[in-house]
């Protein structure tokens, strides 16, 4: 009798508790719905966006839709047909003046120079006059639409998406062929930079660690009165803007600033020594402002270290200095992976300090992003680059993180 | 107080003081012969200055004044880490990044013994702690009982002739408390060693120690066998600290032969032993200890009170009768099952008895305890 109602009652109950759960969650996810929506708009879709910028090719396909039409299953090896040429002059003499073909000029001329004169001139001087064929008119008008690397050329890009920005943010370019290949003047520029982004960014952190660390040391055994002040001076870089704080370092680094004259007056040195403008001021102004993001973390790993381990490894026969470095220095490495990871991160992107205080030889790749969106408007480079940039640092930190994860597997879990 | 002679004394602290503001003495002329072999016992409620004693004996803090010996040896100026010293914390203070055999090896290693000879002790060590299996665990995969053992083991493993241990049991249940207790104990008797302990809870000092020496705002009151403390308290601070006592206030009438006559705030009188009374007219505190106090019947010698019956607390193997004293005193009396009169109900009035010699007449109790 009793069976039955136990089992009727079994199912209802189950769901009753699905329904609570479920109402359980939706809670949970309507008080971080207003986050995630704001994090989606301003921070992932415009980040998916401007990624997406740098394999976007949109222009030649738009100006020249026909040409690509034809050219498509075009095999490359010689000349096109007569269709192609014919659909080229169409398109040209369709696009005459607009601004569509003005980008497509532009775009193809990125890659080859004279490209957009060439497209350009073509497109004033039609209709054709003579009655010859278009490919023979053409040809007649410049020799270049009668060379198979012009054709190649907008073949390659006719479709929408590229790899040409991100092959050229690594110095890398496709041949007429369509193999990958070093640029031909063999110069390295992206490398370069960013192989001096990654150096910089490397030194930066170093130097952080090794003034952050006995800072964060004292902090956290002084009283909580002394740390406290002693916070604050360390705090005073975040509080003041990033600008004031670079013109003050200009002031105090300069060829009669402060600090040359109290070199030259302590005997140092006879000649006042180049402090900015060069890779010192660099250093010395991103250490500055970076090392609060070095010392908080490292402080924060200390505090919560208990003075009982050094006291234990000293009561166990070990003498004060190889306590440190055996017991207590182990523990902060989660402090300095965090502080370390922040500090290397924040430096990677970079570009207001180098930009005031560095030579051109100091510039890092940000440098270089904002170059490309604000003087060239070359969108796909800076996109590119950005991406590059981004892709370093998410290499960086899955390596950091698989090391200083092994390192501390056995650190307290705090 | 507490000094005691003999040629062997392991650790001597000699007019000891010890100040961390300059104006409050943490410790006060602290004299205390700690002998080889010794289990001594530091107790004393929180801020006594216990840790801070253990803390000086261990070098982490300097003395003020006086001078602490090992041996002959005075270590006032020679750093924690040459004094040899075991010491067990109260947080076991295991190095996280470590296993349990990387912890062990760790004194070993600092004193640059052979490979082998490491790896021998390490081994015996564990052993002695029954966790073997346990070698290549990191502490915090350790149950609490396991980790005091393996900080218990950490102290030992370098064979240190003095082991420190502040409230090592501190943070343990009380059932693996008692059982770590013995364990401790067992290591003591098997190892030889010295080791001063301290603790709060007086059951455990009264289980582990050879001698205890109850601390109290920084002086040693009575150092002496549990036995003798419960039973020869030497001031109304040991009487109430140690045990349950009642406390009877009163001033002295007569003294004569080591007996006194204390006439009670309440108006009764009491015979007592004077153990440590300023003489006829001082105010003392009489102490008697509930098991010592009877339910009585008929007439009878000794000290006879009436009384009213608050409440009967059963607790098993025996029972607690709290009783109002005539006059307002509040009194227990402990007895066995077999004793209680199964009639007795809260209410009733009854005549509580006890000799003369279980009631200590002591000094006046000055701030409450
Ligand atoms: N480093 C220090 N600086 C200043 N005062 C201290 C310091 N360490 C301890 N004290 C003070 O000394 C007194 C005795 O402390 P101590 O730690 O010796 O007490 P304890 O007997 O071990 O107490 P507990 O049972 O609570 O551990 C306390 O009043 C404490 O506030
Ligand atoms: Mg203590």
């Amino acid at each position: 009798m009793s069976e039955p109602i136990a089992e009727t009652a079994a199912v209802p109950l189950k769901r009753l508790l699905q329904r609570a759960e479920r109402m359980k969650k939706l809670r949970y996810g309507a008080l971080i719905a207003p986050l995630a929506v704001f994090l989606l708009l301003t921070f992932l879709w415009p980040i998916a966006a401007l990624l997406l910028k740098s394999v976007d090719n949109p222009e030649v396909a738009a100006a020249l839709p026909q040409t690509v039409h034809q050219l498509s299953g075009w095999p490359g090896k010689e000349l096109p047909h007569e269709g192609a040429y014919a659909a080229l002059v169409s398109d040209l003499s369709l696009g005459k003046g607009s601004k569509t073909l003005a980008e497509a000029a532009k775009r193809l001329n990125m890659e080859e120079p004279g490209l957009r004169s060439l497209l350009m001139n073509t497109a004033r001087k039609l209709p054709l006059a003579s009655d010859a064929g278009p490919r023979e008119s053409l040809v007649a008008m410049d020799e270049r639409w009668g060379e198979l690397c012009t054709w190649q050329l907008i073949a390659r890009n006719a479709s929408q998406k590229t790899d040409y920005y991100l092959l050229a943010a690594l110095d890398l370019t496709r041949d007429a062929s369509g193999e990958i290949s070093r640029g031909e003047q063999g110069d390295s520029v992206f490398t370069e930079i960013f192989g001096r982004t990654i150096w910089m960014s490397f030194v930066v952190t170093v130097y952080c660690l090794l003034l952050g660390f006995p800072l964060a040391y004292l902090l956290a055994s002084l009283s909580k009165r002394s740390s406290n002040l002693l916070m604050v001076f360390v705090l005073l870089p975040f509080w003041t803007s990033i600008l004031v704080r670079v013109a003050a370092w200009i002031v105090l680094l300069q060829q009669g600033g402060l600090i040359n004259h109290v070199l030259i007056a302590l005997g140092i040195t006879d000649e006042p020594l180049q402090l900015v403008f060069n890779r010192v001021g660099v250093y010395v102004a991103m250490v500055h402002i970076l090392l609060p993001f070095m010392v908080l973390p490292l402080y924060s790993v200390m505090k919560g270290i208990s003075p009982t381990y050094m006291r234990a490894a000293m009561s166990l026969g070990c003498p004060p200095f190889k306590s440190f470095w055996k017991v207590y220095f182990p523990m902060t490495v989660p402090g300095i992976a965090a502080g370390g990871l922040l500090v290397f991160i924040l430096s990677m992107g970079y570009y207001i300090t180098p930009a005031l205080l560095g030579s051109p030889k100091e510039q890092m790749v940000s440098y270089f992003v904002a170059f490309y969106t604000n003087e060239t408007t070359n969108w796909g480079m800076a996109a590119a680059l950005s991406a590059l940039l981004l892709a370093a640092t998410l290499l960086l930190y899955v390596v950091y993180n698989r090391l200083v994860g092994s390192a501390t597997n056995g650190a307290p879990q705090r | 107080m507490g000094q005691q002679d003999g040629g062997s004394a392991h650790v001597t602290f000699r007019k000891v003081q010890k100040t961390y503001d300059g104006e409050h003495l943490i410790v006060r002329d602290l004299n205390l012969d700690i002998q080889r072999g010794e289990f001594l016992t530091l107790l004393g409620p929180s801020g006594s200055g216990k840790t801070t004693c253990l803390m000086m004996l261990a070098g982490f803090e300097t003395p003020t004044a006086g001078e602490i010996c090992l041996g002959d040896r005075v270590i006032n100026k020679l750093p924690p880490h040459k004094r040899n010293i075991g010491m067990v914390f109260q947080n076991y203070a295991l190095f996280p990044h470590m296993t349990v055999a990387e912890n062990l090896r760790f004194p070993l290693a600092v004193r640059k013994l052979p490979a082998a000879e490491i790896d021998a002790k390490v081994k015996n060590a564990l052993a002695m702690v029954r966790l073997e299996k346990f070698a290549g665990r990191y502490p915090q995969q350790l149950s609490g009982g396991q980790q005091q053992r393996i900080a218990l083991a950490r102290a030992l493993v370098f064979g240190p002739e003095l082991v420190l241990m502040d409230e090592p049991l501190g943070a343990l249940d009380k059932q693996l408390r008692e059982h770590m207790q013995l364990e401790i104990k067992h290591i003591h008797e098997n190892l030889g060693i010295t080791i001063v302990f301290v603790t709060h809870d007086q059951g455990e000092a009264l289980t582990m120690s050879d001698r205890i020496a109850v601390f109290n705002h920084g002086v040693i009151q009575q150092i002496d066998s549990a036995e003798a403390l419960y039973e020869r308290p030497v001031n109304s601070f040991v009487a109430s600290f140690i045990g349950e006592n009642n406390a009877l206030n009163g001033t002295v009438e007569s003294l004569a032969d080591g007996c006194c006559q204390v006439r009670l705030d309440c108006g009764a009188r009491i015979e007592a032993v004077a153990r440590n009374v300023s003489g006829v007219g001082a105010r003392t505190m009489v102490s008697v200890r509930p098991e010592r106090a009877f339910l009585a019947d008929g007439e009878g010698g000794g000290n006879r009170f009436s009384a009213g019956v608050k409440e009967i607390i059963y607790l098993g193997d025996h029972v607690r009768v709290r009783l109002d004293l005539v006059g307002g005193h509040d009194f227990t009396v402990k007895m066995p099952i077999s004793q209680l009169d199964r009639q007795l109900r809260s209410g009733d009035q009854v005549v509580v008895a006890m000799a003369a010699e279980h009631a200590c007449a002591l000094d006046p109790v000055v701030d409450a305890h």
